[in-house]
């Protein structure tokens, strides 16, 4: 190609097309030169200094981060004059530093530790004292320890480039500069400010609803998928089989490297205690507990007493299988409508730097592939009410996932054959003759439909509770002996076999962990 | 005698009229022969007077000593965009004081160079940006701006010559960073004040984001001498390679402190001895900071061998710098001297650079510790060591202005901190 550059870094030849910066030039090998100012969704203003390289022929070193590659260059990065000016520069970093890791959120993943381990001084030379700002709360759920600031000014610039509502500045100069809010408006009312919490390279932006709650090294990390409609890339981070915060993964296709405050604080639900933990048999009086394939064995028998029509509530929150799986069930017991219902915000709030990323109207993760296969949306915007001709009918109702919390007890109460199958009980499962216990996202494996048609995989983080199983596993065992569809034991496989041409040819090795788009984009808007 | 003091070994072509308040009136200085530069300019076309200039080999007043034709001759010819002329008027350098007495005492020589500047370079606009603490000077420039409008020497069809060239005076709010050329634009454009990553250059992408030239106060005002007299003429004075005249702030010990205007290649020495009438109660001389405090300082003995043009002054070791010379006898604490600059160093640096917001006021808080004798030998090697990351390795030569003098009063005068340090030990003795 005419527009690539061929250049030397380290020792390798490579090309790269032409305006590339050194620094990602340098990752082509596998190189991740030190820096911190430098954030590939944001401008750059080479001021942390770190990432010098050294360019033959050139006077000074070069900042790696905004010095374009030119033909012919020949680039180190780890040559003597580089890994000095890197020792020289985190020293400076260490001057004013403080070194109060144990306590810091940050710490195990704290690049000024990982950089002084790997190229810093092995003993400090600085007695002097060091200077103090302490900590200003920052208004949102940003904590600000202006002690540990490197002044990278990541955050100022997300908050002005990305985010485009100017809230934080540096204020003062030399080394008492110290990023501040102005006046007292503080982060308030943004809705991306916990991305800078994400981008601070040290422990001087923290979440103070992570505050001190778990040490980085004890947390895994699942990629998963978000809860809205937009289908955010995430990772849950997990502790003692409870999910201790959300962290954005990267895809620029999706959401790049961001992630809104709405979906990140959108993680308690998945640690509720008060999950239904095994299958439960409410037909003859009493709560009976049962195991899974006496409970299944047993909803069969009573779908053959049972007559009339079948009427079914989905929801938006269920994954595609699991939704292919009860859409099979439904058709097994003779066909009808498949209603969800979903929350709805009074419109996007995109970001504006990044506008292909927004929070989402709709506020379910796959109201798309609900969509796709038919199921209508009913209720209102706070995702109650429309259930009233289901509620009383006297036929077969079949529940999945939606936990009712609005309706009343006397929901199901006329009906000849009542399963319930979630994650919750309330009011309106008493009435239930089965109780099937599923699993939720962060337990199961599964796939979702963002807004565009993307499909995405998300995978398990925690054990589920007691005998809660995937809702695309127990369905579609019963579905199978219905003769709707086979028994399958993998998500992967339940994927294959959900008979939706929107899906069709497309397996889980093609999703991968970036997604991919669907066949045909159906867009039903619903109601 | 006259302003303050003058020598007969002065060249006085910019400073003529110090000490002559009816100089700063347009009516005077037109009889002197004021403006007579701008009409020459206009006859004479763009590429001409920078030849003129080029021919002239006036180098950039401002420290750098750039040659002011070749930096002129950089902007573009036919980009489309709007270009400006900046004049650098925030004379900030400790030891300093040469822009402050141009504008003072001679306010339309330097908006006659502004004029001839910003119509070699194609600009409609030059701003002159003065620092803040210059409330005379502003309040003099400002009316003198005033009057050159009034008498169509400024503004909309200048003269009847069809040409069109605004002057801004810009007010600084004081601060030293705001003297670097591109901390200057971003102060002016209403940013923080902050030196921008180079390239793009100046020429490229300056003030407002549109191709930009910025001169020292200094540079523009010798500029309409050159118009005036010839690009030869002006190489009369001086050296092959530093032509003209240049002012010399003398500060420090000396008997008559002063600006001194003095062809370029003059003895340092001399300038001393002569010019200044000796080290003050007769003391030996000590160390002399030629060019201002960012430069390295140079002990008797350099001193007595030093020219001072840019090359003479490389010779040992050092810069002319804007020709700020800071004299120091022998009752000096060097130390204390050092400690003093860092600490305004470390109070100036915009905080972008690592290596020069937390190593300026790390080196301040070492010599500190020096001066109250609670330093040690280790220090000195520390000093040397973090000292020299912070050459070269910052967005703008902040960093290297700190460098720079305790290196070299490190190398020169090691004797001064060992004693303070060995003190130290015999406290601790006894």
């Amino acid at each position: 190609m005419a527009d690539m550059v061929n250049v030397t870094i380290d020792g390798n030849e490579v090309s790269v097309p032409k305006g590339t910066t050194v620094l990602e030039a340098a990752k082509t090998i596998g190189t991740e030169v030190p820096h911190y100012c430098y954030h590939p969704g944001m401008s750059s203003p080479a001021m942390c200094r770190l990432c010098l390289v050294e360019v033959e022929g050139a006077p000074k070193p070069m900042p790696g981060c905004v010095t374009t590659v030119m033909e012919g260059q020949v680039i180190h990065t780890q040559s003597d004059q580089a890994l000095k000016n890197r020792r020289g520069v985190l020293e400076f970093y260490l001057v004013n530093h403080p070194l109060d890791c144990p306590i810091c959120d940050m710490s195990g993943e704290c690049n000024l530790q990982d950089y002084v381990h790997a190229e810093g001084r092995e003993q400090g030379r600085g007695i002097e004292p060091k200077r103090v700002f302490g900590r200003d709360d920052f208004g949102g759920d940003v904590l600000f320890y202006g002690d540990r600031c490197v002044m990278c000014t990541r955050c100022v610039r997300f908050m002005s480039e990305v985010e485009q509502d100017h809230r934080l500045t540096v204020v003062e100069r030399g080394n008492r500069s110290v990023i501040d809010t102005f006046f007292e408006e503080g982060l308030e009312g943004t809705h991306w400010h916990g991305n800078i919490v994400d981008i601070c390279p040290v422990g001087a932006l923290v979440s103070k609803d992570f505050l001190h709650k778990a040490r980085a090294w004890d947390l895994a990390h699942t990629p998963s998928i978000c809860d809205c409609s937009q289908g955010c890339n995430i990772s849950l981070h997990t502790r003692d089989n409870l999910v201790q915060r959300i962290k954005p993964r990267e895809n620029l296709d999706v959401n790049a490297w961001w992630l809104s405050d709405l979906c990140r604080m959108d993680y308690e639900w998945m640690n509720r205690g008060d999950r239904i933990e095994a299958p439960l048999d409410r037909s003859k009086g009493g709560s009976k507990v049962l195991g899974w394939k006496e409970a299944l064995e047993s909803i069969l028998r009573a779908t053959e007493r049972s007559e009339g029509s079948v009427k079914a509530v989905a929801s938006a929150r269920a994954s595609n299988e699991d939704l292919a799986a009860f859409k099979r069930l439904v058709k097994g017991l003779g066909g009808g409508e498949i209603v969800y219902r979903s929350p709805r915000i009074e419109k996007d709030i995109p970001l504006k730097g990044f506008p292909q990323l927004a929070v989402r109207r709709d506020r379910a993760p796959n109201t798309t592939g609900a969509n796709i296969m038919g199921m209508i949306r009913v209720g209102d915007d706070s995702a109650t009410g429309g259930l009233e001709d289901i509620a009383g009918h006297d036929g077969i109702v079949l529940v999945l996932g939606d936990a009712l919390e609005d309706q009343p007890n006397t929901f199901g109460a006329n009906a000849k054959l009542y399963v319930y199958v979630g994650q919750h009980e309330s009011a309106a499962t008493t009435s239930a003759h089965f109780v099937l216990p599923t699993t939720t996202k962060a337990e199961g494996e599964g796939t979702f439909t963002n807004y565009e048609g993307r499909v995405q995989r998300f995978w398990r983080a925690l054990d589920p509770p007691g005998m809660a199983r995937p809702a695309w596993l127990v369905l579609g065992a019963l579905a199978a002996e219905l003769g709707c569809g086979e028994v399958v034991r993998s998500a992967a496989d339940s994927f294959a076999i959900m008979g939706v041409d929107a899906f069709a040819g497309i397996t889980y090795a093609d999703i991968g962990d970036r997604g991919t788009v669907i066949n045909e984009i159906v867009l039903v808007t619903g109601v | 005698m006259a302003y303050p003091y003058v020598s007969d070994h002065e060249v006085r072509v910019l400073s003529k009229h110090f000490g002559d308040p009816s100089h700063r009136r347009i009516g005077t200085y037109v009889e002197r022969g004021g403006y007579g530069a701008v009409k020459k300019a206009f006859e004479m076309g763009p590429a001409q007077v920078i030849d003129e200039v080029k021919g002239s080999g006036l180098r950039g007043r401002g420290g750098a000593g750039f040659p002011t034709g070749v930096k002129w001759s950089f902007m573009p010819k036919d980009s489309g965009k709007p270009h400006y002329l900046l004049c650098n008027a925030d004379e900030s350098e400790p030891g300093t004081f040469k822009d402050r007495e141009l504008i003072r005492w001679n306010p339309h020589q330097l908006i006659e160079g502004c004029l001839i500047g910003a119509y070699a370079i194609g600009a409609k606009h030059a701003y002159i940006y003065c620092r803040g603490e210059f409330f005379e000077a502003n309040s003099i420039l400002a009316r003198a701006v005033e009057d050159a409008y009034e008498q169509g020497y400024a503004g909309k069809d200048i003269l009847g010559s069809g040409n069109d060239i605004e002057i801004t005076v810009h007010q600084g709010a004081g601060a030293y960073i705001c003297g670097e050329e591109t901390g200057l634009m971003n102060s002016l454009e209403g940013r923080r004040g902050q030196p921008r990553v180079k390239p793009p250059f100046p020429a490229a992408v300056g003030a407002f984001g549109m191709p930009s030239t910025i001169n020292n106060v200094e540079t523009l005002a010798a500029v309409k001498h050159i118009v005036d007299n010839g690009g030869d003429w002006y190489r009369q004075f001086g050296t092959e390679k530093s032509p003209g005249t240049k002012l010399f702030c003398v500060s420090g010990h000396v008997n008559k402190p002063g600006n001194y205007e003095l062809p370029l290649g003059f003895p340092l020495i001399k300038l001393i001895e002569e010019v200044c009438g000796g080290i003050r109660d007769g003391n030996a001389l000590k160390a002399v900071i030629p060019g201002g405090s960012s430069v390295p300082i140079i002990n008797a003995e350099e001193s007595s061998r030093c020219n001072l043009d840019y090359e003479g002054c490389e010779e040992v070791g050092t810069m002319l710098g804007c020709a700020s010379v800071i004299v120091m006898d022998d009752k000096t604490d060097i130390v204390k001297q050092v400690r003093r600059m860092v600490d305004f160093y470390a109070h100036e640096s915009c905080g972008q650079c690592t290596p020069c917001r937390e190593g300026s006021s790390w080196t301040a808080q070492i010599l500190k510790r020096i001066e109250y004798g609670r330093g040690t030998e280790e220090d000195l090697n520390t000093l040397m060591e973090m000292t020299q990351q912070m050459v070269g390795t910052t967005i703008c030569v902040l960093s290297d202005s700190v460098a720079a003098p305790v290196q070299s009063s490190i190398e020169k005068f090691r004797e001064d901190y060992l004693s303070l340090i060995r003190r130290d030990e015999k406290v601790g003795a006894a």
